[in-house]
């Protein structure tokens, strides 16, 4: 009873510590061929020819294929990227080729056999480099670009989308600003990291049904991909997804299961496993998105934002995919959790010769946030106020309106002013701002605040079925992917506390089966214990129903007379006399052997309400159905010598809504700190001037590890989501979201001068302190 | 570089506990070999290179990055996977703090974590970091796994 609020433990917690569980990679299967791709070395050039003839030369080769083996364009919103190079390459780590074999090593040997011929052609190396007038046209045929959702590419520039965001009045919030500044950030491009690299195996049955294994985020989008991409009915197309070893939005994207199909594909329909290695992972696959932003923030005397100007030039890289909605959603949250009345900004995703950016957690937001915090910091200094209580003076709340022109109210914003007051006492706000230690090491804070909402499709939906066994134990089947964030776990809680029976009698398979399990959009934006949530509640109530329809046929009474809870149905006026569950849900068999009724199988669905597409012109529109606020810190220990320093504490309170599972909900807020800690302190992709990464090695790309980690600070508001189930909120990313700004504001206090380049390593914040002299 | 020699070779080691026999490619690491000839599949590839622990064994009782051996240099060797683990106070304490999200660098931290058991059950707070920082993991923040191995010295210390 009362499984909401409880810390019960991962359903797969025995397997995940004994090595027993299943992930993608780990079902070694007799026959099974191997792909291996070939990549380009250049991030731009036009491709002349490409001999494939020394790779057939290799022992067990069975198939090798090129872009125009299946020439097609794929990706969304915006049909861009062929799954192999077609005429010319875009970026560094490009797939050129394909090779079936054997055995993997033979696979990868005949890739590294395969020769190319190449034009180069001139780098864009920067998305403000690729907004010049004159810079190197990307893709030449961006108008005829197929368009799947809402996306304003603009034809004849490295533009692939445009959001405007015009709200209130700009020339009068500069006539009412009397204090101005300017900002200017660079986050560069990184890498999400999973633990688990991107592994698809791809299987084209006889009959043309067609079986997809992928470590992914979105068996349900795999499936759509497929079948619009390879004309096959959608039910046709079956996607399996076990365990995930790690995502984080890296594994939302469709690539390697293209190129898997198409493997297959070139062998007949025989399964054929791609696996990335390290390297391919992290170069050929998407990245984490990165921002060149400029912000011009005005306020009045007593401090209050009148006036804000911005321009983010996302980095998209070589491909649109969902870099296009991440530029619309920065465009959404542009200002942050700020009441500001006259906001003008353009986002968008530029096309750079760089990897192509998909959706990394916080989703446009971290980038943003670091460009807005920064500002933030820069103005409440200007004004000459303590920085939380410029924030807390300027948070948004209910009676406000966002950049979209949304109205907010109790139920669909989080309590940022109560966020703000308890975070100045979590980290001791009034010992700042700087103390010195010892010698040349001195101990500063910095401060920020967050807000995002989800920027789904405006149809996002989830459905749920939850089915009665003979015992009274129950099965839960349903879409979201477990990708170590709990979810499945949590979701079996919410489905407890509405059946009012032990969650421990209820299972949840690890796996995803879009044959069987009811559609979840996907995976992502912090929205699966929502949406899925709210369809097993409609689920439940549609079991609980049938309970007491059976029972009151047998109790002889009406069902409106009946409650359910504990394993029974009971009457609700007199709790001990009623039936147990185990009697009814398969049915009732009376002394004679008579039956009525049959297995209890609920089911619900739930679809997004409200939301509407945003005003080209305006943007106006409502995207998300709530926005998660927060207020977070991050407290460092400076040597003033070399600028080396240690991260000592990092805090984060956010309205979480309502907490369904305390230990989870912490690890996945300090999870999500310790991400932005590691690449806002040192992780970015590192290019040489002809745009080839030179850090695809996790020896060489750094990230935080063990005993680097702060003293966490975490604490929840719970202010109701009315539409979400117990009136949660989404947190999956939004620990990370602050992080970045938090680091740069101590730091930039501690060395005083603006920090405004990510990642913050002590070399890069020494040229900076030193070009500043 | 991948090799281009195909021939098998055979080999005898002893892994959790039993003597397998088995025929291997020269240039094949232990963890494939554990991996696809023995289907010992705890063990995870997170780089291939020797940075990220995800594949950390024992052999003779010490942590080894099973990426970095050739299967070959494993002969007449004693191997443990996390599967030949039985009843270990790591894999408790993970499970009592839940030091663990998406699961896949959890092999490999409770065998670097368990090999520091044998050779130092008394290890402090120093030797444990140097040890547990050749290990990766990418969802959680460490809090749980420093609690979770600080829970196994502390009791280790006791008993």
């Amino acid at each position: 009873m009362g499984a909401v609020g409880q810390s019960v433990p991962r359903k797969e917690t025995w397997e995940k510590v004994t090595g027993r569980t299943k992930y993608i990679d780990d079902n070694p299967r007799p026959g099974l061929l191997h792909a291996q791709i070939a990549v380009s070395p250049h991030a731009h050039a036009k491709i002349l020819s490409i001999d494939t003839s020394d790779a057939w030369k290799i022992p067990g080769v069975r198939a090798v294929i090129t872009g125009q083996y299946y020439p097609i364009l794929t990706g969304s919103p915006l049909a861009d990227r062929p799954p192999i190079a077609i005429d010319k390459v875009r970026y560094y780590g490009e797939p050129i080729a394909l090779v079936v074999a054997e055995q993997e090593y033979m696979a990868e040997m005949a890739a590294l056999q395969i020769k190319a011929e190449y034009e180069l052609l001139p780098v864009v190396h920067s998305p403000s480099e690729a907004y010049q007038k004159d810079a190197p046209l990307i893709h030449e045929h961006l108008a005829e670009y197929k368009r799947h959702e809402e996306v304003y590419p603009e034809a004849g520039t490295n533009i692939a989308n445009r959001t405007k965001i015009r709200k209130g009045n700009r020339q009068e919030g500069w006539n009412k600003s009397v204090h101005a500044i300017e900002v200017h950030v660079t986050v560069p491009q990184s890498d999400h990291a999973a633990m688990e690299m991107r592994c698809s195996i791809a299987e084209i049955l006889p009959g043309g049904k067609t079986i997809i294994h992928s470590a992914s985020q979105s068996p349900y989008v795999i499936r759509r991909a497929i079948s619009q991409s390879f004309q096959i009915p959608l039910h046709n197309v079956v996607v399996h997804t076990p365990l995930v070893g790690g995502s984080f939005g890296g594994k939302s994207a469709i690539q390697i299961e293209y190129l898997a199909y198409l493997a297959s594909r070139a062998v007949g329909g025989k399964a054929v496993k791609l696996v990335n290695s390290r390297e391919l992972d992290m170069i050929s696959s998407p990245v984490h998105i990165g921002l060149d932003a400029t912000i011009k923030l005005g306020c009045t005397h007593e401090g209050t934002i009148a006036a804000a100007e911005i321009l983010y030039l996302y980095d998209g890289g070589a491909y649109a995919d969902r870099g296009a909605v991440m530029s619309r959603a920065g465009a959404v949250d542009c200002t942050g959790p700020y009441r500001i009345d006259n906001v003008y900004c353009d986002s968008l995703c530029m096309y750079t010769n760089h990897p192509y950016s998909t959706s990394f957690r916080g989703f446009g937001h971290p980038e943003l946030t670091f460009a807005m915090e920064r500002a933030m910091d820069l103005l409440a200094d200007q004004v000459n106020m303590d920085p939380l209580e410029f924030r807390f003076h300027n948070a948004i709340g209910p009676g406000d309106t966002t950049p979209t022109q949304t109205l907010l109210d109790r139920s669909n914003i989080g309590d940022l002013p109560m966020c703000i007051a308890k975070l100045k006492t979590v980290i001791h706000w009034d010992d700042r701002p700087i103390l010195e230690i010892d010698g040349h090491l001195i101990k500063v804070k910095g401060v920020c605040c967050f807000w995002k909402t989800s920027n789904t499709p405006t149809d996002a939906g989830a459905g749920a079925v939850v089915i009665f066994n003979p015992d009274g134990s129950v099965n839960l089947l349903c879409g979201a992917v477990e990708i170590g964030q709990g979810t499945r776990t949590a979701l079996t809680q919410i489905l407890a506390e509405r059946l009012r029976m032990d969650d421990r009698m209820i299972a949840i398979s690890t796996e995803v089966n879009t044959e069987t399990d009811p559609q979840h959009w996907k995976t992502v934006a912090s929205r699966s214990t929502f949406l899925v949530g709210n369809a097993i509640l409609k689920a439940a109530d549609d079991a609980i129903e049938q309970l007491k329809n059976i029972a009151s046929i047998v109790l002889e009474c009406s069902p409106i007379e009946l409650d359910v809870g504990g394993g029974r149905v009971f009457f609700k006026n007199r709790s001990d006399s009623g039936i147990e569950v185990a009697k009814i849900a398969n049915g009732y068999k009376f002394p004679s052997g008579n039956t009525i009724g049959g297995q209890v199988i609920g089911r619900g669905s739930y679809a997004m309400r409200n939301l509407t597409l945003l005003d080209p012109e305006t943007g106006k529109g409502n995207p998300g159905p709530e926005w998660t606020v927060g207020a977070q810190a991050v407290e460092v220990e400076l040597n003033t010598r070399d600028y080396t320093y240690k991260i000592v504490m990092a805090a984060t309170v956010i309205d979480a809504g309502k907490v369904i599972n305390p230990e989870f909900a912490r690890s996945q807020i300090t999870g999500a700190m310790s991400m932005g800690l590691s690449f806002a302190s040192r992780e970015a992709f590192l290019f040489d001037n002809k745009g080839v990464i030179l850090n695809s090695q996790l020896r060489t790309y750094k990230l935080i590890r063990y005993g680097e980690q702060p003293e966490y600070r975490v604490d929840f508001i719970e202010t109701p989501h009315l539409e979400a189930p117990y009136g949660l909120r989404g947190i999956g990313e939004h620990g990370l979201i602050g992080m970045p700004a938090a680091l740069a504001n101590s730091l930039s206090t501690a060395v005083g001068v603006g920090l405004n380049q990510l990642p913050l390593t002590p070399e890069s914040i020494w040229r900076t302190v030193h070009d500043s002299v | 570089m991948p090799s281009y020699d195909t021939a098998l070779y055979p080999m005898e080691f002893h892994v959790n506990g039993e003597r397998r026999t088995i025929r291997v490619r020269a240039a094949d690491t232990l963890l494939y070999i554990l991996r696809d000839n023995l289907g010992l599949t705890g063990s995870k590839s997170g780089c291939d290179n020797g940075d990220c622990g995800t594949c950390t064994i024992l052999v003779n009782g010490l942590p080894q990055k099973s990426c970095l051996m050739l299967g070959v240099e494993a002969f007449g060797q004693h191997i443990t996977t996390i599967e030949g683990l039985v009843n270990s106070p790591v894999q408790e304490a993970f499970v009592q703090k839940q030091a663990f999200q998406c699961g896949y660098c959890t092999p490999g931290f409770i065998m670097n974590c368990h090999g520091l058991l044998n050779v130092h059950p008394d290890a402090n707070e120093e030797t444990i970091r140097v040890w547990l920082e050749s290990n990766i993991c990418r969802c959680m923040s460490y809090e749980e796994i420093h609690k979770a191995v600080k829970a196994v010295f502390t009791g280790s210390r006791k008993s």
